[in-house]
């Protein structure tokens, strides 16, 4: 089995853009799901709306997409009402932390057994463009066309605070990184929550001086700072500058948690 | 052997509950409907099922899709502020076929309203209050023992017809106590599963698709976008729509004289009440007082799907006297159905109408 057999192949071709950067995300997380030697039966993805939670659509599992930003919670009632069932939850940035942001902190609370990774692009790209809670400040988009003047949710620190068990940030770039990050996600008992930044060359890209897919790909590799650096950098009294995305797994912990398989 | 017990409506809608099969609840406390979360909260922990207090009611009725997708019967109950923040995902309940029980007992509205006091006002809400077009089952319980044996039946109903089912009770009836008979045993009729091999979103000829429960290998893809027979998103396609939407609606409508649930009493009456929840109370003094039998009463268990046929049984009837706990939602429904005069006869501030009142509108038809 590879990622490949997860694939629901008579869904394909998928509705992503060229270049985007959900497919990467997806293949990842599929790797990590494929080397957990769960099967297709006691799997089950769960999302809201938006370009990242169609992703659920193109697996052969079961599959649950849902109303916006709601995601998590229906994925706690599948979880609770069947703890043998193996729960994942795809998401966006809008999604998860405009109007899902209170599902999001609860369920971190509880630290129920859900693995959710979120496709970070930080725009609403299924609804042309428009700022999100993660758009940087200064960044143009359809609703900030004077560049956004709000700051920015860091998502793993939200649900690190939260009280997720498992917290980790990589880019679209980061592939092996990632696929790593998820299936540690996924063997962790509790909430687990990976952060994936992407690129969007649609709604994202094109209005935010990126003319190339690659050239975005790059911009997130540069300003990846891992965390053991970024420890470093503060323990010798450095700063770390505001446009760096620290990497790498920020938390770890083993807080007991809700709906474990028994 | 059946037992008796002195019970608070609320207690006797969880009873009936768990007695048909419930083992999910998942929600969020309000008044005046707290107690039924409260004995789920409980009862639940020891019966090998789940309660689960969400962070708000739009997360409760979405723990409740995503249990009832596990093949458990699943439930939450709320009242007016909370069931508006629940049209979201009752919308994708009715979307996804997906069978569900929900609970409101009403208080007055709008807004916080009156959380204390007793209304019907979210009558229309439960039948039209998620946007777009589809059709629900509503119950109206007017003591405590119908808070048992609608809230069991309610159950039986959404997975028959997979749509979510409301007990549309009021805080008349969730809070007062009374006598209530215990059955040995609750009909459980259990889902249909889907048959192997047969496309997921395929109807039987009743209308309604076989039930493909997560984590038995059926993978499923369920979506509130419009979707196909195969369960997959097929928005742009308008004949799907309309042929989706339109079954969506049918398979409730076209069996609401089956679904049908209602008492005649005094046929041959020409002046008849129609009244469902708490007023059936006041209406069943006035019947009880009034020597000369000149008054009827149509008692309906189940408002939504509306069986107009039976206001065909008062063959007598000069005008349908409607007593209602709001400014007349279900009169302005008898009234399309009606041929003769149909009299609304709201009551707001959350008491329920007198005797006396109800006697006044008699007399005024004389």
């Amino acid at each position: 089995m590879s990622f490949d057999d997860w694939y629901r192949q008579d869904r394909l071709p998928h509705i992503y853009c060229a270049g985007c950067g959900n497919g990467t995300i997806i293949n990842c997380t599929l790797a990590a799901v494929d080397q957990m030697g769960w099967t297709k039966e006691e799997t089950v993805f769960v999302s809201g709306i938006g370009c990242s939670s169609r992703a659920p659509g193109y697996i052969v599992t079961d599959s649950l997409h849902t109303t916006h930003g709601r995601a998590i919670a229906f994925a706690t009632g599948v979880k609770m009402a069947n703890r043998d069932l193996n729960v994942v939850v795809f998401t966006g940035d809008g999604d998860l932390a405009a109007i899902g942001g209170n599902h999001f902190i609860h369920a971190c609370r509880r630290n129920i057994d859900l693995t959710v990774v979120c496709m970070n692009n930080q725009i609403y790209g299924m609804t042309g463009g428009q700022g999100s809670p993660t758009t940087p400040k200064g960044c143009l988009s359809s609703t900030t066309p004077y560049g956004c003047v709000e700051a920015p949710f860091d998502l793993c620190e939200l649900a690190i605070a939260a009280g997720a068990n498992y917290v980790s940030r990589w880019t679209s770039y980061h592939v092996k990184e990632l696929e790593k990050a998820v299936k540690v996600g996924l063997e962790t008992p509790g909430f687990s929550f990976i952060e994936a930044l992407v690129q969007c060359p649609t709604a994202f890209g094109r209005r935010n001086k990126f003319k190339q897919v690659a050239d975005h790909v790059e911009y997130l590799r540069a300003h990846s700072l891992l965390k053991a650096k970024r420890d470093r950098m503060l323990e010798q009294g450095e700063t770390v500058p505001d446009d760096m995305y620290v990497v790498g797994e920020l938390a770890r912990r083993n807080r007991p948690a809700l709906g474990v398989k028994l | 052997m059946t037992r008796t017990e002195f019970w608070q409506g609320n207690t006797a809608c969880a009873e009936g509950a768990l007695a048909a099969g419930c083992r999910f609840f998942g929600g969020y406390p309000i008044t005046p409907s707290t107690e039924v979360a409260e004995h789920m909260a409980a009862k639940l922990p020891k019966m090998n099922g789940v309660f689960i207090q969400m962070e708000d009611e739009i997360a409760g009725i979405a723990s409740v899709i995503g249990a009832s997708w596990t093949g458990m019967r699943a439930m939450t109950a709320t009242s007016g502020p909370g069931f508006s923040l629940m049209m979201e995902n009752i919308g994708y309940a009715a979307m996804t076929e997906t069978p569900c029980v929900i609970v409101n007992v009403q208080r007055g509205g709008p807004s916080t309203g009156q959380p204390t006091m007793a209304a019907q006002g979210d009558m229309m809400q439960c039948r039209f209050g998620s946007h777009g077009d589809y059709s629900i089952i509503a119950l109206c319980p007017a003591s405590v023992q119908e808070m048992y044996e609608l809230t069991a039946k309610a159950f039986n109903l959404a997975d028959r017809f997979r749509v979510p089912v409301f007990l549309m009770a009021d805080e008349v009836i969730g809070h007062m106590r009374e006598k209530i008979t215990i059955p040995d045993t609750v009909e459980q009729v259990p889902r249909r599963e889907l048959v192997k091999g047969t496309l997921p979103f395929k109807p039987e000829s009743n209308l309604v698709p076989g039930f493909p429960q997560f984590g038995k290998g059926f993978g499923v893809h369920v979506t509130g976008l419009t979707h196909d027979e195969r369960g997959y998103p097929c928005a742009t396609n308008p004949k799907l729509h309309a042929n989706l939407v339109q079954r969506l609606v049918d398979k409730v409508e076209l069996s609401r004289h089956d679904i049908a649930d209602y008492d005649v009493i005094n046929p041959d009456a020409e002046q008849v009440f129609i009244a469902y929840g708490a007023p059936v109370r006041t209406v069943q003094q006035v019947i009880h007082d009034d020597q000369d039998q000149d008054a009827g009463l149509l008692r309906l268990r189940i408002v939504w799907p509306f069986p107009e046929n039976a206001l065909k049984e008062f063959k007598n009837a000069r005008r349908f006297l409607v007593p209602e706990m709001n400014l007349g939602q279900v009169a302005r429904e008898i009234e399309r159905h009606a041929k003769v005069p149909v009299i609304s006869l709201p009551k707001l501030g959350g008491e329920l109408h007198t005797p006396s009142e109800l006697k006044a509108a008699l007399e005024a038809g004389g």
